[in-house]
Formats: C-alpha cells, sequence, structure tokens
C-alpha cells in the first residue's frame, strides 16, 4: 500500500481522551500546584490595598471574643451558671464561622471566577475547595487566640479532647467543601441560592451550642437531643469545646460529664461519616450540573 | 499503521438554551399571555471529523456559525451534549483574548496562575518566564495589576502565555484581533513555528490571507453544521472570501489590512 501521507514531526504517546476532567474531587487532588496558586491569589486578594493585612484576621476574632465575654458573660451573667462561658462561645464561633465562611464564600466561588472557568478547562471542583482552605487558612490565628485565652484560664490539654477536636475540624471541612461544591453549582443557574445561603448561615449561628450550653438543649427537650444531634455541626462546636474549654474549666471531668453528651467520641465519628455521604451526594450533583455551567455563566 | 489522530470529533451537536424569563413575575406574566419560556438553538449540529498530528486546521465561518463553541469542546471548557470529543496530548491556546486573567492580580502572579492551568509545572514556569515576559513587552507594567493594563497588553501577555506552552494541540481564536501591527507578525511568525514542530495547530479566523498562509486543510462552519471539509483555497472560495481578492495580496502591508478585518 503506498503511503501518500509524509511520515508526522511528532508523535504523541499520549492516549486520545476527552478533553474534560472526570475525576471530580480526586482532580482537584491531583491539580494541588494550581489550587495553591488559586488559594494564594485569594488570600492575597482579600488584603489587597489594606495596610495591616493580615494582621486583621487576628483583630476579627479578638474583638469578637471580647464582645463576646462582656455581652454573654458580663451583662447577661452566663458566666456565673456556665464556668468560662467566653470560652466557650469562642471554641464553637471558630468552628460556625469557618463553616459559614466556607459556604458563604463557596457558594460565590464559580461565579466570581467566571473568567478562568469561562475560558481555561480547570476542575471546576477547584473553585469552592480553594474557598474553603481561604477560610482554613484563617481557622489558624483564631486557634492562637483561643489557645492564649484557655492558657491564662488554665488550660489543662488532654491527648483524646484534642483527638476529638481535630475530628470536630474535619467535620466542619467536609460539610462545608459539600455544602459549598453543591450550592457553587446550583448558584450559577438560580443567583437566588446564594440568598437563601445566607438565610441559612441564621439557623447555623443558633442552631449549635455555640451561645448556650448543650445541657440547656438536653434539660428543655427532657434528653431527646437525638435529632439535635443529627447536624455534624453540633458534634463539630462540641468537639471544639471539649477540646478546648473542657481543659480550662475548674474540673474538667464533671464539666465533660454534665455539658457534653456521652460518647462524644463516638457521636463524632458517626458525624464525619454523615458529612462524608453528604459529600458524596455533593459531588455527583455537581457532576452533574457542571456540564452546563459554561453557558450560564454571563 | 500507528493511530496518530490528534483531535477526534464525532456526531457532536451542542444545544443552548436561550431564556426569556428569569424570575418568578417575568414567568407567570408569560405564562399567562402563552408565550415560550425558553427557547433552545442548536449551536453545533452533528458535527464530525478527525484531525491527525501536525495538521493545521483553519476554522472558519459566518459569526455565530458555532466555531467558537465547537473550539471550546476541543478546549474542554464545554462538553456536548451529544457526541464524542477526543485530544491526545496536552492542549493550549487562547480562547477569545487575555483568556482568565484575574484584574486584581499583578502580571507577574497571572502568567504563574495562567501557566499553571495550561498544564505547566512551577519549574517549567519560571524556566520560560523570561522569555514570556519578552515575548509580551509589557515592561515595567510587569509587577502592576492586569486591571491596569491597555487591551492590547492583556492580549499580549495571554498570548505569550499560552505560545510558550510545549502543547501538542495550539487553539487560537481570533487572537490576532487584538495588538499592534510587530506584535501579530510576531504571534504569526510563532504560530508558524508552532506549526512547524509538528504541533497540531487549530486556528480560527475570517482572514482569508492569514489561513492561507498558515492552514492546509479548511473546516467551514454554516450554522453549527460541518459544510466544508478541505483544501484551503476551496474552502475560502467556498465561504465567497475571495470576491474581493483580485488584486493578490502579497505583500506585508496588504497582509496586515486583510487581518485587520479579525476584528
Amino acid at each position: 500500500m503506498a503511503t501518500e501521507t509524509p511520515a508526522p514531526l511528532r508523535t504523541v504517546q499520549a492516549p486520545l481522551t476527552p478533553p474534560w476532567s472526570q475525576q471530580g474531587l480526586l482532580e482537584v487532588f491531583r491539580h494541588r500546584y494550581i489550587l495553591g496558586l488559586l488559594v494564594r491569589r485569594e488570600i492575597a486578594a482579600r488584603y489587597q490595598g489594606s495596610v495591616l493585612g493580615l494582621v486583621w484576621s487576628y483583630i476579627n476574632p479578638l474583638t469578637q471574643f471580647f464582645i463576646y465575654y462582656f455581652v454573654m458573660g458580663i451583662l447577661f451573667g452566663r458566666a456565673n451558671r456556665v464556668q468560662d462561658f467566653a470560652i466557650h462561645v469562642f471554641a464553637g464561633l471558630i468552628i460556625v464561622h469557618f463553616f459559614i465562611e466556607t459556604m458563604n464564600a463557596g457558594t460565590r466561588s464559580i461565579v466570581r471566577n467566571k473568567s478562568l472557568v469561562q475560558k481555561m478547562a480547570v476542575p471546576r471542583e477547584m473553585f469552592p475547595v480553594a474557598s474553603m482552605l481561604v477560610s482554613l487558612f484563617h481557622v489558624f490565628p483564631q486557634v492562637i487566640i483561643l489557645v492564649i485565652a484557655t492558657t491564662i484560664a488554665g488550660w489543662k490539654p488532654d491527648p483524646m479532647g484534642m483527638v476529638i477536636g481535630v475530628i470536630g475540624l474535619l467535620i466542619s471541612m467536609t460539610l462545608g467543601t459539600a455544602l459549598a461544591l453543591m450550592f457553587s453549582a446550583a448558584n450559577v443557574f438560580l443567583r437566588d441560592v446564594s440568598n437563601a445561603v445566607n438565610v441559612l448561615t441564621n439557623f447555623v449561628r443558633f442552631g449549635v451550642p455555640m451561645m448556650y450550653p448543650y445541657t440547656l438543649v438536653a434539660i428543655r427537650f427532657h434528653g431527646h437531643t437525638d435529632l439535635y444531634l443529627l447536624n455534624p455541626i453540633v458534634e463539630a462546636v462540641l468537639a471544639f469545646q471539649r477540646a478546648f474549654w473542657v481543659g480550662a474549666t475548674s474540673n474538667p471531668a464533671r464539666a465533660a460529664a454534665l455539658d457534653m453528651p456521652p460518647h462524644l467520641f463516638w457521636l463524632c465519628i458517626r458525624a464525619l461519616l454523615i458529612s462524608l455521604a453528604v459529600l458524596a451526594i455533593a459531588q455527583s450533583t455537581f457532576s452533574r450540573l457542571e456540564r452546563r455551567i459554561p453557558e450560564r455563566l454571563l | 499503521m500507528k493511530d496518530n489522530r490528534s483531535i477526534v470529533v464525532r456526531h457532536v451537536s451542542k444545544t443552548f438554551t436561550l431564556r426569556y424569563h428569569r424570575t418568578i413575575k417575568e414567568m407567570s406574566v408569560a405564562m399567562m399571555r402563552q408565550q415560550e419560556l425558553a427557547d433552545s438553538f442548536l449551536a453545533v449540529d452533528d458535527v464530525s471529523f478527525n484531525v491527525q498530528q501536525g495538521e493545521s486546521i483553519g476554522l472558519m465561518g459566518l459569526n455565530g456559525s458555532g466555531k467558537s463553541t465547537l473550539l471550546k469542546m476541543i478546549n474542554g471548557i464545554m462538553r456536548p451534549d451529544s457526541g464524542k470529543v477526543l485530544t491526545r496530548g496536552r492542549t493550549a491556546g487562547l480562547i477569545a483574548t487575555g483568556a482568565g486573567f484575574h484584574p486584581q492580580l499583578t502580571g507577574r502572579d497571572n502568567v504563574y496562575l495562567n501557566a499553571a492551568i495550561l498544564g505547566m509545572s512551577e519549574a517549567e514556569t519560571r524556566r520560560k518566564f523570561d522569555a514570556i515576559v519578552e515575548f509580551a513587552d509589557i515592561g515595567r507594567f510587569l509587577d502592576s495589576p492586569v486591571g491596569h493594563y491597555s487591551s492590547g497588553m492583556f492580549a499580549r501577555l495571554g498570548f505569550a502565555v499560552a505560545i510558550h506552552v510545549d502543547a501538542d494541540i495550539f487553539l487560537a481564536d481570533e487572537v490576532l484581533a487584538v495588538g499592534d501591527r510587530p506584535f501579530k507578525r510576531k504571534c504569526l511568525a510563532k504560530m508558524q513555528e508552532i506549526r512547524e514542530s509538528g504541533t497540531t495547530l487549530f486556528y480560527v479566523s475570517h482572514a482569508a490571507g492569514s489561513v492561507r498562509r498558515m492552514c492546509d486543510r479548511v473546516l467551514v462552519l454554516e450554522k453549527g453544521r460541518l459544510m466544508f471539509d478541505g483544501d484551503v483555497n476551496e474552502g475560502i472560495k467556498f465561504l465567497h472570501y475571495d470576491d474581493d481578492e483580485e488584486n493578490a495580496l502579497d505583500t506585508e502591508d496588504e497582509m496586515d489590512e486583510e487581518m485587520g478585518a479579525d476584528i
């Protein structure tokens, strides 16, 4: 057979594949370098043009801590009934704030990055995940302030508390990413979603034992807290309080028995599993919606 | 014989939905008047073709004929509703000018981000950074936010990054619409170089002159359908783009004027 085509200048060894990414979140971890650049870009953009820059990420939680200390602890007199109430609130606030930030910024992430989404083939899960990491970045200054406050209050850290605390953070990371994924894609189609998420954040703030102790819920509902505890963020908040607040009280064993639900460790494991299930659902929703994202971003 | 196809497009269709009414109020009014709530149109309609590695394709057609949509599907930005798109190796290129720059970031940061998205590692970007900056020729603006750039500078930087990726497939869509004459000439020369290195070139243009120069095969889209696939001159004739071409466009100046029609 005569070969009329000349020998090609270049032979590419790679296989013929569809040009878009197909592995969802896994793809994001394969592109860690881009993810890192996106996160850095986001952090840089947030403090762009401000003189204090990153110092703001310390000032904000610090002032919040003092506000809660005065309003809740001194004005409302909660401090008399719950020991170190400001720490109780602040430990919860770190988780709540992180979760809300992830959800809010994540929801807007794809719409905000539309110039990238419309012109370049990046795995789009990248954007909500980057939002979560940016929020996570701001958790660390808050934890530092929390540790300083608890140390002043006479903190005695225990290994079990630390383990539970880490699980608590993992729960809020997983659930935050899941909701950010789902809402970011939905927000492309209906901008109402970002407003709805705002409403949802109010429920998050008051639906967790942050401004009130868990005991109060147990007493009011006569111990029927099963439904309340089904919300993984409740466990995440309790976990952080278990890690930082319990050790700061004068009698940790008593505080743990009184203001923490029994079997907190297993409750946290369950909450983590629930969050992972939500993440799986979110990923499949995202993949379904993603096909039409570029054409609907106007 | 070894399969050396670079791009495979098989029975690809893409429908866009046009929404007339977006709020509940608008929708209920439209329903009462029994108007259509949404309409769809076929942007790309059952298009099939193969491209061998190293071929240089000119994609032509009137505005709205589906060229950019087709290009976006080859680039992986959009997915077809039906049919298959397969590519081999790394794809780079520009889909419209100034692809995906972040206005708040400096030119330098944008180069790194853009290069990363086009598949370059950090080391690779660092190695090519000087070449990219030199090609873009933006001078001291490199460290100021790209939001302050002129549209020409914006496009130049975008093109400079894309052109330095060692891609197996290079897509170019209206890249020459922005940029002054020296830059256009530089781009064409660089694209010629890419073509000679064995990269598959996919070039969207209205300019018959530059297509004739760059490409060895032409695809013509008309209302989303592939109407012509073959020889460059016949393709241009098919589009009637050669009507006003009695006087041959041989000199550089006339080429440039011809390219001006890109806009």
